[in-house]
């Protein structure tokens, strides 16, 4: 009974290994993912993306990911087991990661990694992110319009640039129809925790905030704007179902493509080191269907939407003007250009709030 | 008839030794039902979990690297336990530490300061560790406040402290406004041991604090006063023992401990101080000081056990697509058995007949 207990155990070990081993030919792609993978926002939009990917070249790859991964001491160590699991092209998915896969992708000079949202590069390491503050500045128009009381509400997760420029160009939209509206803003301090951002949501409505936005991942600033009666707009995905009556529309994070433009050219051997900063024109981020408003608002949001994919409107848009009163130095001709986005550490006049930090 | 538990006359040495050996083989068996369910392979997930993960000298110096602040501090809660001091608060010990001995670092980035300012930041954070886990013990002594309470609250005052001091006066000022310090001077860094791996001076550090427990317990009158506070208190009063100056005593080593594992782990695989430094390394270090029998080479091997969990899970994640919750689930699993099984120390079970019970009754 022993004996023929243990060859079973010997069989199933030795079966296993050889199903493992058989794929080996196949290119092996790696995701870090910041929160889990059922987050609906952030992380689930990249492992739909993956999906995605899994879909057109499965024949080809084979993809593993990580979820939940911190951005800590831990995230080194993550990246390295993808590396030393035979994975040769890593996707790590969120600013925190910066460093350590920097660290990683200096040990590994044959493994190419992308990283998401930061300014960090290798010539094996490349970067990718989206310009989401063209969204936000539609969403700006959207939301002074809808404004009974003048009062937005916006939860930010950390005052990095990519946060500073989404409410900077909200700002500069909304400004554009009700020149003395005023921002609310909370920073939740984190990317996901459903429970910091619910609060954040209810402490800003009782603020007298009526349209609320948020830089998090989760929907559930969506869920109490819903229930008590407001307007929101989402985040990185759909979430029209948390919001039936409450979603004006939402930037969806359409990683796809661009995973899989990479990985064919990880695959054709032709991947290089680049910087990926996509725009509306790109399909790196794209607009929820405009809903929960009248005709007219949504005609405005679509014709400005147009207007910004063909490069005829530019949110940041010279002359701006800073919270000190002083104007801000034009880089980019008639608008700022990339580099002062990339870095943008002021709020616009307008904003009551004073950065953390500053 | 029926099974109960009855109280044993003495604890059971031969129990105590196999209880958590039991533990461990119950959490397999049930590991085992678990994946099967999940539809994967179960020997070859646990071959993934506890095998694969010894196999290699990167998954190791991991193991030892995640196994270095778990032991230290828990060694440091033992103490405590043993004294039947509850120190619940390490967490919070072990960011005040982090908190004190980065402030060295701040201060002289890129001032070429000397070789000193490693030994200092290891001496001030142990210190600071020290005085914050005092807070709780005088308030015991003196007042009489629950220090479990206290302990576990002051906590959450260390975390909003690191994180009010990495989002406003020590943040990077080229961090781009992420709650980071900058990156600490090579002077101010725990040095690797090995060339191309992650494995530091702190754990020959821990492994030190492990012999020095051993010694302090084994072969020392302290630490026989701490073993006789905690098991006997009554015998103690009249041995002449105190136990309140013991409280005092083992929350500040307890604290010094969790502080420099604080500072250990900021100045070697972090290399800055940032919010989430600890992925709640001191509540995980209580697991580690049962699970090792509150004896110091058990903490060890408990230690590097429940490293082991972690690495293992994460290769299961690769290897097998296995979801993270699955290392949480057993992490849980493995703590119930073995608080299940130590009953099994001073109870034992009893196959009890009701109808005899009465005829003893009107005998």
């Amino acid at each position: 009974m022993r004996k023929s207990l243990l060859a079973l155990a010997t069989g199933l070990l030795l079966a296993g290994s050889v199903s493992a081993a058989s794929p080996a030919d196949k290119l092996k792609v790696g995701f870090i993912y910041l929160g889990p993978i059922g987050d609906l926002g952030w992380t689930y939009q990249h492992d739909l993306a993956r999906q995605a990917l899994v879909k057109e070249l499965g024949d080809q790859i084979e993809t593993t990911y990580l979820e939940n991964v911190p951005e800590g001491p831990d995230a080194e160590r993550s990246i390295e087991q993808l590396v030393r699991a035979g994975n040769k092209l890593i996707f790590t998915t969120s600013f925190g990661y910066m460093d350590p896969t920097l660290k990683v992708a200096k040990k590994y000079p044959n493994v190419h990694f992308e990283h998401a949202t930061g300014y960090k590069r290798n010539p094996n390491m490349s970067t990718y992110s989206a310009k989401w503050w063209q969204g936000r500045y539609i969403q700006g128009l959207i939301a002074a319009k809808m404004s009974k009381s003048g009062v937005l509400g916006y939860i930010g997760s950390f005052p990095i640039p990519e946060v500073v420029s989404g409410i900077n160009a909200t700002m500069l939209a909304a400004q554009t129809i009700k020149p003395d509206i005023k921002v609310k803003i909370i920073w939740a301090n984190t990317w996901f925790d459903p429970g910091k951002e619910a609060d954040a949501a209810k402490a800003l409505i009782d603020q007298g905030a009526d349209v609320i936005m948020q830089h998090t991942d989760s929907p559930a600033a969506m869920q109490i704007a819903s229930e008590r009666g407001k307007l929101a707009f989402g985040q990185d995905s759909e979430m029209i179902k948390f919001g039936p009556k409450t979603q004006l529309t939402s930037i969806l994070d359409t990683w796809g493509p661009y995973y899989i433009e990479r990985v064919k050219a990880e695959l054709a051997g032709t991947w290089k080191s680049q910087d990926s900063w996509g725009g509306l024109d790109s399909h790196m981020f794209a607009m929820a269907p405009y809903t929960n408003m009248p005709d007219d608002v949504k005609k405005m949001a679509e014709d400005a939407q147009a207007a910004i994919i063909a490069g005829k409107l530019h949110p940041f848009k010279c002359p701006i003007v800073g919270q000190d009163g002083k104007p801000v130095e034009c880089k980019g001709g008639d608008h700022l250009d990339d580099g002062q986005i990339l870095g943008m550490n002021f709020y616009v006049k307008g904003i009551d709030d004073k950065l953390p930090g500053k | 008839m029926q099974l109960v538990l009855e109280k044993r006359a003495e604890r059971s040495g031969a129990v105590a030794l196999v209880s958590p050996l039991i533990a461990i083989g119950l959490t397999v068996v049930t590991m085992v039902i678990l994946f099967a369910i999940l539809g994967k392979n179960p020997l070859l997930a646990l071959h993934a979990y506890f095998i694969a993960p010894l196999t290699d000298g990167y998954s190791l110096q991991e193991i030892a690297v995640k196994a270095t602040p778990l032991v230290m501090i828990a060694i440091g809660l033992s103490l405590c336990y043993l004294a039947n001091a509850w120190n619940i608060g390490a967490e919070g010990q072990f960011l005040i530490g982090a908190v004190a001995g980065s402030w060295i670092a701040v201060k002289t980035q890129g001032t070429d300061a000397g070789a000193w300012v490693l030994p200092a930041m290891l001496v001030l954070a142990a210190a600071a560790g020290a005085l914050y886990a005092l807070i709780p013990a005088i308030c015991k002594v003196k007042f009489g406040a629950s220090e479990i309470l206290t302990s576990l609250m002051l906590v959450y005052v260390a975390d909003l402290f690191l994180d009010y001091l990495v989002r406003g006066p020590w943040r990077d000022p080229n961090g781009f406004n992420f709650p980071t310090t900058a990156e600490f001077d090579p002077v101010a860094t725990v040095p690797l041991l090995i060339e191309g791996g992650r494995l530091h001076l702190g754990s020959i550090i821990a492994l030190l604090v492990v012999a020095a427990a051993a010694i302090l317990l084994g072969r020392t009158i302290k630490g026989f006063e701490i073993r006789v506070v905690g098991a006997a208190p009554r015998a103690a009063r009249f041995g002449g023992f105190n136990a309140n100056q013991l409280i005092i005593l083992t929350f500040a080593v307890s604290g010094a401990l969790a502080g420099l594992a604080g500072i250990i782990e900021v100045a070697g695989p972090v290399g800055h101080l940032q919010p989430g430094i600890s992925p709640g390394y001191g509540f995980t270090a209580i697991i580690v000081a049962f699970l090792g029998r509150l004896n110091p080479l058990g903490i060890l091997i408990a230690g590097l056990f429940l490293a082991l969990t972690f690495i293992g899970g994460e290769q299961a994640q690769i290897a097998m697509k296995i979801p993270l919750d699955v290392t949480k689930v057993f992490q849980g699993i493995l703590l119930f058995y073995v608080l299940a099984c130590d009953s099994l120390i001073l109870y034992r079970f009893k196959l009890s007949f009701p109808n005899r019970q009465v005829a003893r009754g009107t005998h």
